[in-house]
């Protein structure tokens, strides 16, 4: 069989992702972590599982975090997308990613984008969140490398810092 | 050592990491983010059942499928075996051959049989779904006591009773005398729970041929660059500077990815023999089942006590269910014979004996995993001591103080010297820890409500300056210890650090930059690393055995050292003054008169204006040093306190509390020794209550997604409160002890403490792990109905 052969058929796609719009000609059963990787070479976002446990995969949809391993990318049209490319504009870390650094909460850095992400959702619906419901949130995705305490640190001190910024 | 580093400088300060910002914008990269052009995608067609004999493999089905380019069986690709070796007798180890891609016959469910590539990662999986494997199953191997068992049928045919290795370390005379006359003798059978490593970014590597450099690239996640080299050019019958093994960012690894897939080696062989770029990247289900894993251990151990708590003697039989095959470099010989030679540990043990063996089942193979064998066997010691201090009536913590190590140097009999540690100083701190914040009165508080808090501690030192001296002693015939690095100053006066260890989290360019800063008075932002390529340094051990800093920041140190004093001696002649009137400080070089020369006009000298050199300095500003620790390494040590909570109704162990008191010498990076020893404590305590790999009868893995994998998250891991003591160590250029593996190592013997510690009215006491939501249910309502 020669790689051009073809058994399924493909579609055209138009994803909204940080703000751009991209075409994409892809099958249908291509899931949105691999689009957004792979056809649109924005590789911030991970894959961990593929089954939808990890969170590495965690970008925003529509606001939402969302696991972008359990998507169809032909689901995401029409939606606005946000990645971890997203976050900061030109060199400067935003807050989030300043707090993460600050509170060592990555290391292999593998887990992060999928974190950061999570918490960027989760604060704008709820940025009076306490600490514990910050725990309860990152508990919804993996990381073996930090042991968590950090990530949940991170993301309360920018929530804290964003509530009131004149102390910090 | 060296004078520790002067005042005002970097190292001993949690300095921010150079890493973070791209790992936080997602320019990170890692294998997977790689694509090369004309990139094809592999993946194999695995093994279904746990042993058997191929008697057909039949890929025609697979070329024809869509995308597939093409499909090959191990005598497609007539690859060597890779083997590894001890330097012992047969009685003692008996060396199997793993082959690339099975050969006849497979071991166990995920072995690689075929592998298959196409153009997009959703053809490959098509492609093997029309692979046709045929197998005449052979009776599974799947616990160590049936592969022990008289008459079982063997995994290796060359492996009598399915031994792999089998050794004696010590035994000393006249040990049964002294148990038979001990005033207290005490028993722990335990067995613990066969683990994944685990590294949120799976195994991969993208392979392709270079025609320039004529040189076959694997750009792949390993911890150890230049052994995947070593292998490939051996399997792949390449010289070795044909092959260039690079590593990108790594999701982690935890030695999972210290020892040399044949997965890797496979992809290389297709890109090689299809002069086309292949990537091949693990996914979850065959990370869970086919990986390497680790830990499956069982232990027979008794201990001799006088009536006063001392300990007299150990006597311990050791049994690892090591699966399929010996892995590369290390052998099945990794975690038997790290548990023999490692213990007693911190205790003060007049006699010793022990039997180690490593059995081999269909199973998928084990490799190092986070702390090697002593995450068990100090789990069991510290049950002997809780056991002995019941039996004589004394309190947990007296009974250890008792007997730890205070004396320094010290040597064990085990014939281990010891290097100064604070075992009694962190195991009274972590208690007062404990007691002050009031965990003994709210203990006692909740057993008056019925509730069910206990406290446990575990005490132990973990060796991590392991140089080839030590690795020698173990007989491995491929022997891993010292390091090597490159320290290049540019004409602008900025440096690059190169090093054979390998960052999978460690943070090591932030680390080994602090120590290079210090050493040569450059501003960090002037300092770079460059790790993981083989072809930027001769050869390198990478990074396991917490080995990064104590070994290889060493050799950074000295390299570093030997640059300076050459720029030293440009500055002197440059000013026709003594060497001994110039020194390094604030980017240049100083003379005593004030006259100072920066690093940017010395580089200047040293490369475009060399005529100014006098004949005997070189031109060029570079300099490499190799590192080795001749003794027998060097030993950090802690104190693990918890503080759980028993949930009657579910079996629910709760961790209240956790305090851990370390001492890994010199901390280069405080914050980065508090990021390890949390990330290892949490997988130290997902081995003792949560995760495990399991097999059916027939050899079946049964956990091969999250779902049934229970990694534990932000609910189950607690905070940790670290406290650092800091006894530097005397045989490392920084002073430093390694610190990535402790919190593994103390945490399921202080769980599994704190657990038996609350179920004390019941009279169930638990030695093994993962200590289940079931095993504690059933105690306590033993305890109701009684
Ligand atoms: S990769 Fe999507 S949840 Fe794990
Ligand atoms: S930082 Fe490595 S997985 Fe989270």
């Amino acid at each position: 069989m020669t790689e051009s052969g073809n058994a399924t058929d493909v579609l055209l796609l138009t994803l909204d992702v940080n703000g751009e719009q991209h075409e994409v000609i892809t099958e249908p059963r291509r899931t949105l972590v691999d689009v957004l990787r792979h056809d649109l070479r924005l590789t911030g976002t991970h894959v961990g599982c593929e089954h939808g446990i990890c969170g590495a995969c965690t970008v925003l949809v529509d606001d939402r975090p969302t696991r972008a391993c359990l998507m169809f990318a032909a689901q995401a049209e029409g939606a606005r997308i946000r990645t971890v490319e997203s976050l900061s504009d030109g060199p400067e870390l935003s807050d989030l990613q300043r707090s993460f650094s600050e509170h060592h909460g990555l290391q292999c850095g593998f887990c992060t984008p999928g974190f950061l992400m999570l918490a960027e959702g989760f604060l704008a619906e709820r940025p009076e969140a306490t600490k514990d419901e910050i725990r309860e949130v990152v508990a919804s995705n993996l990381c073996r490398c930090t042991g968590y305490q950090t990530i949940v640190e991170a993301i309360d001190g920018c929530a804290v810092a964003r509530r009131c910024p004149k102390e910090f | 050592m060296k004078q520790p580093l002067v005042e005002g400088q970097l190292v001993g300060r949690s300095v921010s990491r150079r890493e973070d910002p791209r790992l936080l914008t997602g320019r990170g990269r890692f294998v997977d983010d790689i694509a090369l052009p004309g990139m094809l995608h592999a993946q194999f067609v695995r093994s279904t059942v746990a042993h058997g004999e191929i008697t057909s493999v039949d890929l025609t089905a697979v070329r024809e499928v869509p995308g597939v380019v093409a499909a090959f069986t191990a005598d497609d690709l007539e690859l060597a075996d890779i083997t590894a070796e001890l330097g012992r007798p047969l009685s003692e180890f008996v060396p199997t051959a793993m082959p690339v891609l099975a050969r006849d016959r497979v071991r166990y469910v995920g072995e690689p049989v075929a592998i298959v590539v196409a153009r997009d990662a959703y053809a490959v999986e098509d492609g093997l779904e029309a692979a046709k494997v045929g197998y005449a199953t052979l009776p599974p191997v799947t616990s160590e006591q049936t592969a022990l068992a008289p008459g079982a049928p063997l995994v290796h045919e060359e492996a009598t009773r399915n031994t792999l290795v089998d050794v004696s370390l010590f035994a000393t005379d006249g040990i049964d005398e002294i148990f038979d006359a001990a005033a207290c003798v005490v028993h722990v059978e335990s067995r613990t729970g066969r683990q994944n490593a685990l590294p949120l970014e799976t195994r991969g590597v993208v392979a392709h041929w270079d025609d320039r450099e004529e040189q076959l690239v694997l750009q792949t996640c390993t911890q150890v660059p230049h052994q995947v080299r070593t292998v490939a050019s051996r399997c792949l019958r390449l010289d070795e500077r044909a092959v260039r093994v690079v590593v990108p960012d790594m999701g982690g690894g935890f030695g999972q990815k210290c020892v040399v897939g044949r997965e890797e080696i496979a992809a290389a062989a297709v890109a090689l023999r299809l002069r086309r770029p292949v990537k091949w990247i693990e996914d979850r289900k065959d990370a869970l089942s086919a990986s390497f894993l680790a830990r499956e251990q069982h232990y027979e151990v008794r201990a001799a006590f006088d009536a006063d708590g001392r300990i007299l003697g150990l006597d311990a039989d050791v049994v690892c269910d090591m699966g399929a095959y010996s892995c590369y470099p290390f052998t099945a010989g990794i975690e038997p014979l790290m548990a023999s030679a490692e213990m007693p540990g911190v205790y003060r043990v007049p006699a010793y004996r022990v039997r180690g063996r490593a059995v081999t089942t269909n199973k998928a193979p084990t490799a190092p995993y986070r702390g090697v064998s002593r995450p068990q066997y100090v789990m069991v010691v510290e049950r002997l001591f809780e056991r002995a201090a019941r039996e004589l009536g004394l309190d947990a913590v007296e009974i250890r103080r008792r007997n730890v190590i205070t004396e320094f140097p010290y040597t064990g009999v085990n014939n281990i010297t010891y290097d100064p540690g604070s075992y009694l100083e962190s195991l009274n701190l972590c208690e007062r820890l404990v007691k002050d914040e009031g965990w003994y009165e709210k203990r006692s508080a909740a057993a008056a409500e019925g509730r069910h808090i206990g406290i446990g501690y575990s005490c132990f030192s973990e060796r991590t300056g392991y140089g080839s001296a030590a690795f020698a002693q173990r007989k491995m015939r491929v022997v891993p210890g010292f390091d090597i690095s490159e320290v290049r100053m540019d004409t602008s006066g900025a440096v690059t650090v190169t090093t054979g260890t390998m960052s999978h989290g460690q943070s090591h360019e932030t680390t080994m930059a602090q120590i290079v800063s210090d050493e040569l008075g450059l501003d960090i932002g002037k300092v770079r690393l460059h790790q993981g390529d083989t072809e930027r340094i001769t050869y390198g051990w990478g990074t396991f055995a917490s080995r990064s800093i104590t070994v290889g920041g060493s050799a950074v140190r000295l390299a570093a050292a030997k640059l300076g004093e050459k720029l030293c001696r440009i500055a002197a002649a440059r000013w026709d003054a003594a060497r001994d009137d110039v020194e390094l400080a604030g980017g240049g070089a100083h003379h005593r008169d004030g006259r100072v020369l920066t690093y940017e006009e010395l580089a200047d000298v040293a490369y475009l204006q060399a005529h100014l050199l006098p004949k005997d300095i070189e031109p060029g500003l570079s300099a490499t040093a190799t590192f080795d620790v001749f003794n027998d390494g060097t030993f950090s040590n802690a104190t693990h306190g918890v503080v759980v909570e028993l949930h009657e109704n579910t079996g629910q162990v709760e961790i209240l509390r956790y305090v851990c008191v370390e001492d890994c010498g010199v901390a280069i990076n405080p914050q980065v020794v508090e990021g390890q020893c949390r990330g290892g404590i949490a997988q130290g305590i997902a081995g003792a209550l949560f995760e495990q790999v399991t097999y059916d009868d027939q050899g079946e893995p049964s956990a091969t997604s999250f779902m049934d994998y229970k990694v534990p998250t932000a609910h189950e891991i607690p905070d940790v409160l670290i406290h650092h003591l800091e006894t530097p160590c005397a045989f490392t250029e920084t002073g430093a002890k390694g610190a990535g593996e402790g919190g593994t190592i103390g945490a399921p013997a202080a769980v599994l403490n704190a657990v038996n510690d609350a179920l004390r009215p019941t009279g169930v006491e638990l030695d093994h792990t993962p200590i289940t939501p079931e095993t504690v249910h059933r105690a306590l309502n033993l305890e109701l109905s009684s």
